[in-house]
């Protein structure tokens, strides 16, 4: 397996294509030697696909009879949306009595879920926001699916606090509007940011979602027109605004795009920041550290893109978009969970030593409670699930195994939960008065609205996937090397080779292993 | 001034009143652009499925205005949330607790940060479907079939009729020597195809090099 540590092993790239070049693109570049190409180097479409295959891919599966197996899962998401709907109920009626919650412990599933929820929600913008600064351009497989689980994800989220209140009707009480008690919301309280950084994060997340499908809903009108459907194509024409791929406009739709993004990245950070605000700014031993704010980021980054990998791994095979969702895609989000699962990890030992380096009694006593202390199986599976597991992904073979890397995305998510039970619960339950201590257990009722929360985010995201085109059509066809104008002249101006090459660094060298193809993964993943 | 705007509304609509050129693909189609915009061309406008790399060069396009728009929502949101968290504070509803200061910017900066983020991003929509002139539910061009191709794999150049240099013939006799595949003419009425003059067409069978 050889290695190549520079682009110069492009300097004879394949040429083939005629100055009046079709729009069939030429053999996939492959280094001269024949090696394998490099994972920053694999191309980001496989399958030689034209732009129109890539159209079809994606927008067929938004125009076909409605396959029963949608009709089943669809059917059990409905299930748990009754049950959230049943959940709620009962909440609303009788209180949040209903719920586990004790005298120390007055914080519980609820705002578990919460954080759960929101934390997701953030590999959607990192990817539509982050990547997109970055200029990764691997990112236009995924970003319409994430950001679609982003909103759904707040959604979700959204729903436990609200409820959270007890007398749901007066929840307007939290937003700035003068009331009958002549009173402001407290701003100076966190719950109160968070009020803000939440509901504003989903109102931009919306209009990035809405902005980038604009073009994708005008490419379903044309070929509704096309197919002579003209209620769809009345409907999509309503929600594409007109569109026509005008090149004065996509100046304008680049710029808010970038301008977006740009806006977005700070925003991103800045909610997950105020949510750890509503533990970090009290004095509660194991809350009341500064840590929260960076170390909650990488959380949430760590469990959405375990959230994507579940998401894409079964998408891609149910919709066969394995060439636009490659295993290269799949492998750099194994990358990222690697990551940001050992930034947190680093986070929880960090955590301990600065607990023991204070000398405070208390916050001593809080961090050896967590370990040993009557939780110390949800600590020692946070402590598995998001330290020890992605650990695995340093071996290549298993970043592009498709069973592992979806094994590791649920206890990923497992765990993540895990750390949000871990911070609230068992900082609450032993606090200073030891006459007060309890042990705090959720009851049916906490369980079953954990449980519809699944029900609506897969509603949505089945909705999603049925009416919505899951890839984002136009930005993918931009990243294909025949996009690029200079692809078709062959005058010797530099740009022979497909343009990613230019983002190429050569300082990180790695082999792509031998599966090229789709066909390919399934033995991988034996392995 | 009201007949000079009642033109000016006039010319907007008939913007995408002209010949509509279908190119082979993206390289072509910046050729073509550029090659017309060199010989005084100014009405131009291409069609495509994704943005092209450099097209906004080719027809001697700026950058975007946008980001103006962006900051002034930017200083409005700051400006609004710097606002609500003092009068809130100073003004209409005061506490004295310890005889601290009643308006405190540290603790306000999340919801004033918040509230610039939001404004900027309303703006950067609002201002780039105003300067599209979206949502626009009428467009000439949608009588051509052609164009529904537009939005999949389809490469399209548009010369507007107010152009100063256009004639429905000339040009449409360069656009098929710079290599278009098929010209038409669209009008409020419709699409009709137009074929290259018999000089023109021998020159379009070679490639646009």
């Amino acid at each position: 397996m050889a290695t190549v540590t520079s682009k110069t092993a492009y300097g004879a790239a394949p040429s083939g294509a005629s100055a009046v070049a079709s729009a069939v693109p030429p053999a996939l570049p492959s280094y001269p030697d024949g090696s394998p190409l490099t994972l920053e180097d694999a191309p980001l479409v496989r399958g030689n696909l034209s732009f129109h295959d890539i159209t079809e891919l994606v927008a067929h599966h938004t125009e076909k009879k409605t396959p029963t197996g949608w009709f089943l899962a669809f059917g059990a998401a409905l299930t748990g949306l009754g049950i959230l709907g049943l959940a709620i109920a009962y909440l609303v009626w009788n209180g949040p009595g209903v719920w586990g919650l004790n005298n120390p412990v007055g914080w519980g599933w609820a705002i578990v879920n919460f954080v759960f929820w929101v934390g997701i929600g953030h590999a959607g913008t990192l990817i539509s926001a982050i990547l997109f600064l970055f200029r990764q351009k691997w990112r236009t497989s995924i970003n319409r699916a994430a950001e679609a689980m982003t909103l759904f994800a707040v959604a979700c989220a959204l729903l436990f606090p609200t409820f959270h209140v007890g007398r749901v009707w007066l929840v307007y009480w939290l937003l700035p509007i003068p009331n009958q008690m002549w009173m402001w919301p407290n701003f100076k309280s966190p719950l109160d940011w968070d009020v803000f950084a939440v509901s504003i994060y989903g109102t931009v997340s919306l209009l990035f979602w809405y902005v980038g499908l604009i073009p994708d809903l005008a490419t379903l009108r044309d070929r509704a027109v096309a197919q002579g459907r003209m209620l769809r194509a009345k409907i999509m024409a309503f929600f594409a605004l007109g569109w026509t791929g005008s090149n004065r406009a996509w100046r304008h739709y680049e710029r808010a795009y970038l301008l977006l993004a740009g806006i977005s990245t700070p925003l991103v950070l800045s909610v997950h920041s105020v949510v750890s605000f509503d533990f970090a700014v009290s004095l509660i031993p194991g809350w009341h550290t500064t840590i929260f704010p960076p170390y909650f980021v990488a959380g949430a980054i760590f469990s959405g893109f375990a959230m994507v990998v579940t998401l894409m791994v079964v998408a891609r095979r149910v919709f066969g978009l394995e060439n636009l969702i490659t295993i290269d895609h799949l492998e750099k989000m194994n990358i990222v969970i690697l990551l940001t699962g050992t930034i947190v990890g680093f986070a929880y030992i960090t955590e301990f030593f600065i607990a023991w380096y204070s000398g405070v009694e208390y916050e001593q006593y809080a961090f050896l409670n967590r370990m040993a202390g009557p939780y110390w199986w949800a600590y020692w599976s946070m402590m598995a699930c998001n330290l020890i597991f992605p650990q695995i992904f340093w071996v290549k073979k298993f970043r592009r195994s498709i069973p592992v890397m979806f094994a590791i995305s649920i206890t990923t998510n497992i765990g993540m939960w895990f750390e949000r039970f871990v911070i609230t619960v068992t900082s609450l339950h032993r606090d200073f008065l030891p006459s007060s201590w309890d042990y705090y257990s959720p009851t049916i009722w906490d369980v079953l609205l954990f449980v519809g929360s699944f029900g609506l985010f897969f509603t949505l995201f089945l909705l999603f996937l049925r009416f919505v085109p899951m890839v984002a059509i136009a930005e993918v066809k931009g990243v294909l090397p025949q996009a690029d104008p200079h692809f078709y002249h062959h005058h010797g101006d530099g740009h022979a080779g497909p343009h990613h090459v230019d983002f190429q660094q050569d300082a990180y060298v790695q082999a792509a292993d031998e599966s090229q193809t789709p066909a390919d993964e399934s033995s991988a993943a034996a392995h | 001034m009201l007949a000079a705007l009642k033109t000016r509304l006039a010319e907007r609509a008939d913007t995408n009143v002209g010949l509509l050129a279908e190119f082979e693909n993206p390289g072509a189609l910046y050729d073509a652009v550029k090659a017309l915009h060199s010989r005084g061309y100014r009405r131009l406008d291409t069609f495509s499925p994704f943005p092209i790399h450099g097209m906004d060069g080719a027809m001697g396009l700026g950058v975007s205005p946008l980001g103006f728009l962006a900051f002034v929502g930017g200083v409005t949101g700051l400006a609004l949330g710097t606002w609500l968290q003092w009068w809130t504070s100073e003004v209409d509803y005061a506490i004295n607790i310890s005889n601290k200061p009643l308006f405190a910017w540290q603790s306000s900066v999340p919801i004033m940060f918040e509230l610039t983020i939001l404004f900027t991003a309303l703006a950067v929509v609002g201002g780039m479907l105003a300067f599209n002139g979206l949502p626009q539910p009428y467009n000439p061009l949608f009588h051509s079939e052609r164009f529904g191709r537009a939005t999949d794999d389809g490469f399209f150049l548009h010369v507007g009729r107010a152009d100063g240099r256009f004639s429905r013939t000339s040009t449409a006799d360069e656009l098929f020597a710079l290599g278009a595949t098929a010209v038409e003419y669209v009008d409020h009425d419709g699409a009709t195809d137009v074929q290259p003059t018999t000089s023109a067409s021998a020159h379009a069978l070679a490639p646009a090099s």
